[in-house]
């Protein structure tokens, strides 16, 4: 079929099933981080449930938890999906239907599943919840796109090796959602194709045991001796973070539906100013294309949260030395999350604020809020809630108040600038 | 091929980079032709390997490549992509074939999920144990093939991480060999003694495992399980190693054919393949008799 037919029979039935707006789609390691998200501008969160999901660490929801959040997200016309994306063995598909029944009165929108074992078990007993096909399943070309949605899948989210030109060529061959990863750490090796950790250390990797041996140190070889000299790094698999800030017009040009950040593991804070950053791209784009700028404030705020080097992954080209981390450790991320907002009284310019790590009056802090809302200050006296003046915010979850330079809100956060 | 089949192979999977990862050896699609008809006369069978992620500038050889593999009478293709099915079903929906979706075809309901699309073989995980196997094989309801010799595919990746990390330390290229090399391996740091063989081509980097699969004492267990094919990885080896593996399985399995209740494993079949074994790498049981944590 030519290319004007596929835009014509397009036009004719108006249906083709792109959203009016892409979604952006978080993490939610928990509750707590899926109000972050949602707050800080997430059309949808994805979460883990106890059972079938990759991050086997991770505090993962319970059945009452996914309502309460799916509860949460409903009044900012957010979504929960959950990620069942395991590769199961034999001991694992008892229970599948069951597990999957109860996302389904739980009041999740979507799974997100790799393993046609599980994609078929949605379908078949909980067809309420819409199947999105993981990444995990590695789908970079249209035809593999076109036979999952004949599978009847509504969305394909794809392989990190997709490039640019593949995704628009994807979408305009084949009437599916695509989510692509747009943020967050990456696998080195395609999705699922790696089972160094069960090699290594017997834990399973496509059932969420990955214990990242591609981020170890090797020495490479050549004819049994080593390539590497006096003080030069070895070698690694570890790839660089990926960050398409800067390219967020090319993205939803080129038809992507859902522009999803890596992390069920990361922080509130950091949750929160990623989603943020890209929240804000996202809108002014929508708002107005030929006007759209990138903000440098955008780049910045991701810079405050990231502790990888990032980089734009497949989008543009393979990724070669340049984006791969040979060096030492990554480093700290240069600020850290002190606290959140719990109250503001404006007569008296006081915010009342919840403690995450340790603060003392004459920090450099800054607030911020949804919308890139953002503002620098200086820690100022601190007392308790009872006014009872205080040296240092010591303690973990304590409430502490202190006069802040502009009106803050509720799930603003602080954070600290380390030196 | 032909040695193979001599040694005891009653198949053979042939093919090329272009379509099929991890190939000991390019045959290509003019030559599928030829070596279909010595296989066949030799009375075994050939199937052809497409077991590739494909892009989409790769799909437009996909009907041609799959015109070749019919006319040249192939038994069955392999592959994992779905793109390949796509193909299949439009070009050459009489062509066998069997699904191959390496690490990632671990469970019975997913085998028997791609049985109801055709497939007529399930290639399963090199992870799984025995019981496993035992279990998916009762409940798949179709052809379940293992491997049960030589090394395995332990990571993928779309990157050239060998070049990167050339270019990164500032060597010539030109250092490594591109394509199967048996020269080139990665050392762990705290774990000197295991070396992973690891090459780039076209496809990409591979890092396979440091030790060889060998399940010759296991095959009563296996055939009894019915299991329906027996897969040797001749990757990275001998061709002299290869056909000694291959004798040693074939030995084995007509032992078993002839009386099956006398039948009682033959230590020499094992060192005979010892003799040739790398030292630096062990043989061993895979993942047969592991439990893996998650």
């Amino acid at each position: 079929m030519s290319r004007s037919v596929i835009e014509n029979a397009t036009k004719r039935t108006g249906k083709r099933h792109r959203l009016d707006k892409p979604e952006l789609l978080a993490p939610a390691g928990n509750l707590e981080k899926l109000k972050f998200a949602v707050h800080y501008g997430a059309d949808a969160v994805y979460i883990g449930g106890q059972k079938y999901g990759l991050r086997s660490n991770a505090d993962n929801f319970s059945f009452e938890e996914m309502r309460e959040g799916g509860e949460f997200a409903a009044k900012y016309g957010a979504k929960v999906f959950v990620a069942t994306n395991i590769y199961a063995h034999q001991e694992d598909l008892d229970g599948i239907a069951e597990y999957l029944k109860q996302l389904e009165d739980a009041g999740i929108a979507a799974i997100i599943a790799a393993d046609p074992a599980i994609v078929e078990t949605a379908q078949k007993y909980a067809p309420k919840l819409e199947v999105h096909l993981s990444t995990q399943q590695s789908t970079m070309n249209w035809q593999a796109v076109r036979f999952w949605k004949e599978e009847g899948l509504p969305r394909v989210v794809l392989a990190r090796e997709t490039t640019m030109d593949e995704i628009r060529e994807i979408k305009h061959q084949v009437d599916v959602e695509l989510e692509v990863f747009i943020h967050g750490a990456m696998c080195s090796s395609v999705s699922g194709r790696c089972v160094l950790s069960n090699h290594f250390t017997d834990r399973d990797s496509n059932r969420g045991g990955c214990c990242q041996s591609c981020r170890w140190k090797y020495d490479l070889h050549a004819d049994e001796e080593s390539v590497m000299e006096q003080g030069q790094n070895p070698f690694t698999m570890g790839s660089k973070d990926l960050c398409m800030i800067q390219h967020i017009p090319d993205l939803i040009d080129a038809g992507v539906d859902s522009f999803k950040i890596e992390g069920r593991m990361k922080s509130i804070h950091y949750v929160a100013s990623v989603v943020n950053a890209y929240r804000q791209a996202i809108d002014a784009y929508m708002a107005d294309p030929e006007g759209y700028r990138l903000k440098p404030e955008w780049v910045d705020e991701i810079g405050k949260a990231a502790n990888r080097p990032l980089n734009t992954g497949f989008f543009y080209s393979v990724p070669g030395s340049g984006e791969h981390i040979y060096e030492a450790e990554e480093k700290p991320a240069p600020y850290d999350f002190a606290a959140i907002v719990t109250d503001y009284d404006e007569s008296t310019g006081m915010a009342t604020v919840q403690q995450r790590s340790p603060f003392r009056p004459g920090m450099e802090v800054e607030f911020i809020g949804p919308g890139g809302r953002q503002f620098a200050q200086k820690v100022g006296d601190l007392t308790d809630v009872e006014g009872g003046p205080l040296s240092v915010a010591r303690h973990p979850l304590q409430k502490v108040r202190l006069k802040t330079e502009h009106p803050v809100f509720p799930l603003d956060l602080m954070r600290k600038c380390i030196k | 091929m032909e040695r193979y089949i001599q040694a005891g192979a009653t198949a053979v999977l042939i093919g090329e980079s272009r379509f099929g990862m991890r190939q000991p050896a390019d045959i290509v699609a003019s030559d599928l032709n030829e070596a279909v008809r010595i296989a066949h006369s030799l009375g075994a069978k050939a199937y052809v390997n497409m077991n590739k992620l494909f892009r989409n500038d790769e799909l437009p050889y996909l009907p041609e490549y799959l015109s070749a593999v019919r006319e040249a009478q192939a038994d069955a293709i392999v592959f994992g992509d779905p793109a390949v099915l796509m193909n299949v079903r439009q070009y050459a929906p009489e062509l066998a074939w069997h699904w191959n979706a390496e690490m990632t075809g671990t469970n019975s309901a997913t085998a028997s999920y791609w049985g109801r699309r055709g497939a007529a073989r399930a290639v399963v995980a090199r992870e799984l144990n025995e019981e496993e196997i035992v279990d998916l094989k009762a409940k798949a309801g179709m052809e379940v093939q293992i491997q049960v010799h030589g090394m395995t595919n332990i990571y993928h990746s779309h990157r050239n991480l060998l070049q990167s990390y050339l270019e990164h330390l500032g060597r010539e290229a030109t250092l490594i060999r591109k394509g199967p090399d048996k020269g080139l391996f990665l050392v762990e740091a705290e774990r000197p003694d295991e070396k992973f063989p690891v090459y780039e081509d076209d496809n990409g980097t591979h890092v396979m495992s440091p030790d060889d699969i060998c399940l010759l004492e296991a095959l009563p267990e296996l055939i009894e399980a019915g299991v329906d094919c027996l897969y040797v990885e001749s990757l990275l080896k001998t061709e002299q190693y290869n056909e000694t593996v291959l004798r040693g399985y074939r030995a084995a399995l007509d032992d078993w054919q002839r009386d099956s209740k006398e039948y009682r494993f033959n230590p020499h079949l094992l060192a005979d393949i010892q003799a040739l074994q790398n030292p630096n790498r062990e043989l061993g049981f895979g993942f047969l008799y592991k439990e893996q944590v998650y």
